[in-house]
């Protein structure tokens, strides 16, 4: 009996010794992390496109924290859900863009300037602010600015607004990942003029 | 008029992976002509048998995953895999254990990981570990030097028609184990005093040694994994022989038995499985070196080169990540695995 | 080891190693062996603003401006720049994009020069004794004379000549290693122009004042090595022979053969006390310094196996690579693959217009026996060969692992931008990996990603600064609107007489049940939605409940309307007569009350009087009665002083008949007591109550009228032409919008006068009605006198002239917007109706006849049908959107 008694009163001393130095640790070599809402925040793409069901990231990345599914966020692709997927610890998903093919293509608005009759709509459905104009001007897009949400094409009255794909300069543009195992790395060019 | 586009390098060195397996082939001729000389043609017909089946295995999984025969084929990997068990198996092997074993490494223990590669662990050794725990008394027959068998005789143990009785008698390093701590009875067994290692066995890793030098040679390994590994088996043996002479077999007697040179200089250095950074070949092999050692010491089985490349297969990984060399222009190398 | 810890005392002159290295084969006894010649004088000269790294250069010349050989024609753009000369005198014939040297094949701004044979100088001169000059006005030489790195990467040589004071260089490189094969450009320059180059590496040192300056050449130019080796006689140059290896030419490289030194990752050589220039730099300095010659050609090895007279050639920038290739003999049925560059890191062109720069050292048109296609890719081994031949000690194998899975976070970790891409690692790699394409491609995304990090951290900010902007603005605007309900508040107060009006209650319903119907429509679409999501077949049904429910969220939108724009009609001051007749009432039926009290107390009391009191208490009843029904009428007939202008006209109207119909109801009450009770009176109060009763009728009918002409319905009216349902294309838009030219604010206003105007009118025109009712009314009864019958007859006049003036303020406006319709259109009213009604018709026409084929016509017809269909639904799209902007702009309703 006694060593029973001996046995409980080790093991809740023990108990007792080591929560403390856990409780200690704790305070002690408390990190200061980013709070979650934030590292989320950080992955996704701020293209503030609303396309999750969110007016913008920030508030998507607090419903992700919430629980929401990680998946809505076409423009982010499935790159930025594996992130999420890593950074959450929750099971992978796959993107949810509705197949859309074009979904990877970089994309920004552009006014068709002729066209634009100066309505201010679209200058007032842009999350970033990457549209100038006056009422009754003409507006123009700040491609450097334009997210791509195409947030600006519904409301144009007159369908002034492309979306363009952003063709790549002699400073964006960047190789090909090669074809891969089996295939050969090079391609055929047709050379007209020599 | 269409000219080629593409990336530089514009020109490259002549090497060609199938080459570079066909190398690894030519130099395994020297020790499969010892075995055949010592124990006869039985491990010749096994390489042969060994080679039809991996290509068959690997053609059949090819097809199914629908990939190209040809190309794949000509890479001489399943091959070499099938050359190297079929080395490495008893010349008394009947044809089905050769069978089971190449049809395993090469279906389990390489295309289902994707292929040449892809794969962690040596596809032979997967395929003769599999065969030494499931038949243990059909893997562990070997012929008994000068009781070379004919080669008619050969094929009848190959086909499974014949018994054995007649042909095998225990290897050294069985032998040894055996009777170790025994002095007067290690002295009295014959197969432990060949000229310099065990009996037969002496000349059958001098062959492998051999090619294997041809493969230094040749620039196809580099000297770090064969070094340490060799340095990994004596080392041990030389201090231990030193301590207690009767218990623990000499640095010679090791390095010239069983399959030492053959795994130092054929299976260790199969560069898919082991470790890529020069620190980490050092390390990984010299590991396995040690490991072998201590298996063959202390352990239940004769030999443990493959249970030792198996278990350091699984380590290459780690052991990669933390002897990255030093990049240039870096005070330090990185180690761990990074972010 | 011990090398490293005695070498640096006991050999000086040693050469260290570095890491890897391969030795392909050299190539260079093709175009090694014959003396340098001048290349073509090409008809077309292409100069690219961007031959060097860093910004583009400025032009400072037009299209058809004529320049002179050695003109400037594009200054350089901040410190990392470089000039840019005419290579020849001619004219320039275009500035626009060509393709350059670029391994995607893309185009850039180039300067087009037509040469006009002549090849005139400009006036020019060197320095006799660059000496007298200080390193400032040196390197402002190098600067204006266009140099940029000859070896390869073009980095303008001025910079690199121009460390800060406290910036030691300890070793000078001059970089005559050529390590890559085939190229000879840099060996016949030395063998030739030692002399020339030597006077540029004293130029260097007297700018960069280093300890050593040390030539390195590969071991495989002897003769190369020994002209330098003369040229340097005496003098305190050391040239230093490296063993063959690719890539010891590696800036890099070559620094740790020379000097054992490492440039740590991500700095500069200055960085280490090193100064690196390519042998081929050292001689254009020595042309610019001392002949006062910009850099206008360079030496470029023309080799490979379709080349009939492999060698190196004096060629003028801009040369284009084609003509450099006639004027070598190409064979091109030979021509398997044109590299600019060496083998080993130069790039493929897409295009021989492509023009020779300053970093051309290499052409190699090569046959396909020479330069064979690649073989496929084949799995890694991870033989290591690949971390063998590793210059920079990198792991290729990991580094291909991790670029292949674009787990960029590794390979970064394994340092992949310390990769030099030199292509040492392809070229050994059995398995023919292009790993070098692996890791440019990396690069590539890795530049991207922080791209993308910096842009999205960016659009972040500004997401988070709109969102925080328009919070002030409802906060500000709220604030207003609170200021405002306040003030209202306030003069409610003021004028407390004024009754609370029509119930906020009924306001509170008619809102929630347009909320109810506005909810009830969202339903409805979301059920229409789902519907057709699911091809059912009710949708079309479900749309067009949809549609009903929309009519009347809107009409149950419009009471809201109305109920609100009745609201300040209560807040109306009453008239005067009405608040005496109150009173009277109020005094009446306070008699009453007392009369009924005291006859009941009377009658309790068993009183004589009873009956007397009873009787009294019955006529005051009905005084009261009459009383009550004489306010009411009044009220009814209250708006004859100008009431509240911005009420609603049928609201008011609406109240007006409500009032006048319980006036007469209670007249009517009262007739009935009072016939039942045999009273005087009983007559008289039924006549009334006849009067009432056509007050309320005609009252009623006004409404009616008033209802008929209300703005209110008519602005749900073109919602109404749906567009057919098989035209998505076409969006609902029931907003307004601004037709182009038409001022918002100017529109606004107008609209507000408009509205304004049309409720005055609707004032006047009713009071005028009520009046002349009223008139009528009295002339029936014959209770007027003939003064008073007058006076009304003046008054009745009256107010049909102030209708008639609010009529014609009201035309004049409608016209008014007309003309700025027209104005702004420049189509009228009429035109842009004409245009929609046409446009609609054409759609209708084209539909019915696709209908009509859709059986029978081809697949073609029909899709050409369809694309005509689909026009024709957006012109018609546009032309109804033009019509209902302009008269909605306007504020004018279509009628």
């Amino acid at each position: 009996m006694t060593a029973v008694l001996i046995a409980i009163a080790a093991l809740l001393g023990l108990a007792a010794v080591f929560g403390a130095v856990l409780g200690f640790a704790s305070e002690k070599f408390k990190v200061e992390g980013d709070p979650i809402v934030d590292q989320i925040d950080d992955l996704l793409p701020q293209t503030q496109c609303g396309q999750c069901g969110h007016p913008g990231c920030r508030p998507y990345a607090e419903a992700i924290a919430e629980g929401e599914e990680h998946n809505r966020c076409p423009p982010g692709g499935q790159d930025t859900v594996d992130a999420l997927t890593d950074l959450l610890g929750r099971d992978a998903m796959t993107v949810d863009d509705d197949g859309a093919e074009d979904a990877d293509v970089t994309k920004v608005a552009y006014i068709r300037e002729d066209e634009c009759i100066g309505c201010t709509k679209c200058i007032q459905a842009c999350p970033v602010d990457a549209i100038v104009g006056a009422a009754k001007l003409m507006h123009t897009v700040i491609v450097d600015e334009c997210t791509g949400c195409d947030l600006c094409v519904e409301p144009c009255p007159v369908d002034c607004i492309d979306m363009l794909e952003v063709k790549p300069t002699l400073q964006t543009w960047g190789w090909n990942r090669p074809a891969g195992i089996g295939q050969r790395p090079d391609s055929r060019i047709e050379v007209v003029n020599l | 008029m269409s000219l080629i586009s593409s990336t530089s390098p514009h020109t490259t060195g002549k090497t060609d992976t199938g080459a570079f397996m066909r190398q690894v082939l030519y130099a395994t001729l020297p020790g499969l002509a010892v075995l055949t000389w010592q124990f006869g043609w039985g491990s010749v017909i096994n390489v042969l048998w060994a080679v039809l089946v991996a290509l068959l295995s690997e053609a059949a999984i090819l097809k199914a995953r629908g990939r190209p025969l040809g190309f794949y084929l000509k890479d001489y990997s399943a091959v070499v895999t099938a050359v190297l068990l079929g080395l490495a198996l008893p010349p008394t092997a009947p044809w089905w254990l050769t069978l089971i074993g190449v049809s395993f490494a090469i279906i389990v223990a390489k295309q289902l990981y994707g292929g040449l590669g892809m794969n962690p662990f040596n596809p032979a050794m997967v395929g003769y570990v599999l065969l030494l725990i499931s038949f243990p008394a059909a893997m562990t027959r070997w012929i008994a030097p000068g009781q070379t068998p004919e080669p008619a005789q050969s094929w009848q143990l190959f086909l499974g028609q014949a018994g054995v009785d007649g042909f095998s008698g225990a290897t050294p390093l069985d032998t040894f184990r055996t009777w170790a701590g025994n002095a007067s009875e290690l002295s009295g067994h014959a197969i432990l005093h060949g000229q310099f290692a065990g009996l037969g066995w002496e000349w059958v890793n001098l062959a492998f040694l051999l090619g294997g030098l041809y493969l230094l040679a040749r620039r196809i390994i580099t000297w770090q994994i064969p070094a340490a590994f060799l340095l990994g088996v004596a080392v041990p043996a030389l201090i231990a022989s030193l301590v207690d002479p009767v218990r623990f077999a000499g640095p010679l007697f090791h390095l010239f038995s069983g399959g030492t040179m053959l795994g130092a200089f054929f299976i260790a250095t199969d560069p898919v499985t082991a470790a890529t950074s020069r620190l980490g070949r050092f390390i990984y092999a010299l590991l396995i070196g040690v490991l072998i050692w201590v298996i063959r010491s202390f352990g239940g089985y004769p030999d443990a080169v493959a249970f030792s490349v198996l278990l350091l297969n699984l380590c290459a990984p780690f052991i990669d990540y933390y002897t990255q060399p030093r990049t240039y222009g870096h005070r330090k190398a990185n180690r761990g695995v990074g972010s | 080891m011990l090398a490293k810890l005695f070498g640096g005392t006991h050999r000086k002159n040693r050469v260290y190693d570095f890491h890897g290295g391969v030795h392909p084969p050299e190539n260079k006894q093709q175009s090694n062996g014959t003396a340098i010649q001048p290349g073509p004088l090409p008809a077309r000269l292409i100069l690219p603003l961007n031959m060097h790294i860093g910004a583009p250069a400025k032009p400072l010349v037009a299209p058809g401006d004529k320049v002179l050989k050695g003109q400037m024609i594009a200054e350089p753009v901040g410190a990392v720049s470089a000039a840019i000369h005419a290579p020849t005198s001619g004219t320039v014939s275009a500035i626009g994009p060509r393709p350059i040297q670029h391994p995607s094949g893309m185009d850039a701004i180039c300067i087009v020069i037509d040469s006009d044979g002549e090849d005139r100088w400009v006036d020019h001169q060197g320095i006799a004794d660059y000496t007298e000059l200080s390193p400032g006005e040196l390197v402002d030489t190098i600067r204006q004379a266009g140099i940029a790195g000859m070896g390869g990467a073009g980095f303008p040589t001025s910079i690199k000549v121009n460390l800060g004071d406290h910036q030691r260089v300890e070793q000078l490189i001059i970089n005559a290693v050529e390590c890559e094969p085939y190229i000879t450009a840099d060996d016949r320059l030395m063998r030739e122009r030692a002399a020339d180059i030597v006077a540029g590496i004293h130029i260097l040192q007297y700018l960069l004042n280093p300890r050593r300056t040390l030539i390195g050449i590969e071991d495989n130019k002897p003769e190369a090595i020994s002209a330098i080796k003369r040229a340097c006689k005496g003098c305190d140059i050391e040239v230093r022979v490296v063993p063959t290896k690719y890539p010891s030419g590696g800036e890099k490289q070559l620094i740790q053969l020379l000097t054992g030194k490492e440039v740590a990752s991500g700095q500069l050589p200055a960085q280490v006390g090193v100064v690196c220039q390519n042998v081929g730099t050292a001689f254009a300095i020595q042309r610019a310094v001392c002949h006062g010659e910009p850099l206008l050609s360079r030496i470029t090895t023309l080799t490979g196996d379709a080349v009939a007279q492999p060698g190196n050639y004096e060629t003028l920038l801009g040369t284009p690579v084609a003509d450099l290739l006639q004027h070598g003999g190409v064979h091109s049925q030979q021509l398997g693959r044109l590299v600019m560059g060496g083998p080993m890191m130069g790039f493929t062109l897409h295009n021989p217009a492509v023009p020779v720069v300053k970093t051309t050292n290499c052409i190699i048109a090569a046959s396909p026996q020479e330069l064979p296609e690649p073989p496929p890719e084949q799995p890694c081994i991870r033989c290591g060969s690949c971390a063998e031949a590793c210059p920079a000690n990198l792991l290729p194998q990991q580094l291909y692992w991790h670029a292949k899975n674009d787990d960029l976070d590794k390979a970064l970790h394994h340092n992949l931008m310390d990769c030099i891409e030199c292509g040492a690692c392809a070229y050994v790699c059995p398995s023919h990996i292009p790993l070098v394409q692996y890791y440019r491609y990396a690069k590539g995304e890795v530049r991207q990603r922080a791209a993308d990090q910096v842009k999205a951290d960016k659009a972040r900010q500004r997401f988070e600064a709109r969102q925080a902007r328009i919070e002030q603005e409802q906060a500000e605007k709220e604030a207003r609107r609170q200021a405002r309900l306040e003030a209202n508040r306030k003069k409610k107060e003021a004028g407390a007489a004024a009754p609370t009006g029509p119930s906020a209650e009924q306001a509170a319903a008619l809102k929630q049940a347009s909320l109810e119907a506005s909810k009830a429509y969202k339903a409805a679409v979301k059920a229409a939605k789902t519907a057709e999501a699911q091809g059912d077949d009710n949708a079309a049904d479900l749309k067009a409940e949809a549609e009903r429910l929309k009519a009347v969220a809107d009409k149950a939108k419009a009471a809201v309307r109305d109920a609100k724009a009745d609201a300040p009609a209560v807040a109306a001051p009453a008239d005067d007569a009405v608040a005496s007749l109150k009173k009277q009432v109020g005094d009446a039926s306070s008699a009453y009350k007392a009369a009924v009290k005291a006859a009941k107390d009377a009658e309790a009391s068993g009183a004589d009087d009873a009956g007397d009191l009873r009787a009294r208490a019955e006529a005051l009843k009905a005084t009261a009665d009459r009383l009550k029904a004489e306010l009411r009428d009044a009220k009814a007939n209250a708006p004859t002083t100008p009431a509240a202008p911005q009420t609603d006209p049928v609201a008011e109207l609406k109240k007006q008949v409500g009032d006048a119909s319980s006036a007469y109801k209670s007249a009517v009450k009262a007739a009935k007591e009072a016939e039942a009770q045999g009273a005087d009176n009983a007559a008289e109060l039924r006549a009334e109550a006849d009067r009432l009763k056509a007050v309320a009728d005609q009252l009623k009918a006004d409404l009616r009228d008033a209802k008929a002409n209300a703005p209110a319905p008519a602005k749900a009216a073109p919602a109404g032409k749906a567009p057919p349902a098989d035209s998505p294309k076409v969006p609902e838009s029931d907003a307004p919008q601004s037709v182009a030219g038409v001022d918002p604010e100017q529109a606004a206003k107008r609209q507000k006068r408009l509205k304004a105007l049309k409720t005055a009118y609707n004032m006047a025109h009713k009071q005028y009605k009520d009046a002349h009712a009223a008139l009528e009314r009295a002339e029936r009864h014959e209770e007027l006198s003939a003064d008073e019958f007058n006076a009304m007859q003046q008054k009745v006049d009256k107010l049909k002239g102030k209708a008639d003036v609010a009529r014609d303020a009201l035309d004049a406006l409608v016209e008014e917007a007309k003309a700025d319709i027209r104005a702004h259109t420049g189509k009228d009213l009429k035109t842009l109706k004409l245009e929609a009604a046409r446009a609609e018709s054409a759609l209708a026409d084209k539909q019915q006849e696709l209908a009509q084929r859709r059986d029978s016509a081809a697949e073609e017809t029909l899709e050409a049908l369809e694309a005509e269909l689909k026009a024709l639904e957006t012109e018609a799209h546009i032309a109804r959107k033009a019509l209902k902007q302009a008269v909605e702009e306007q504020g004018l309703v279509e009628e």
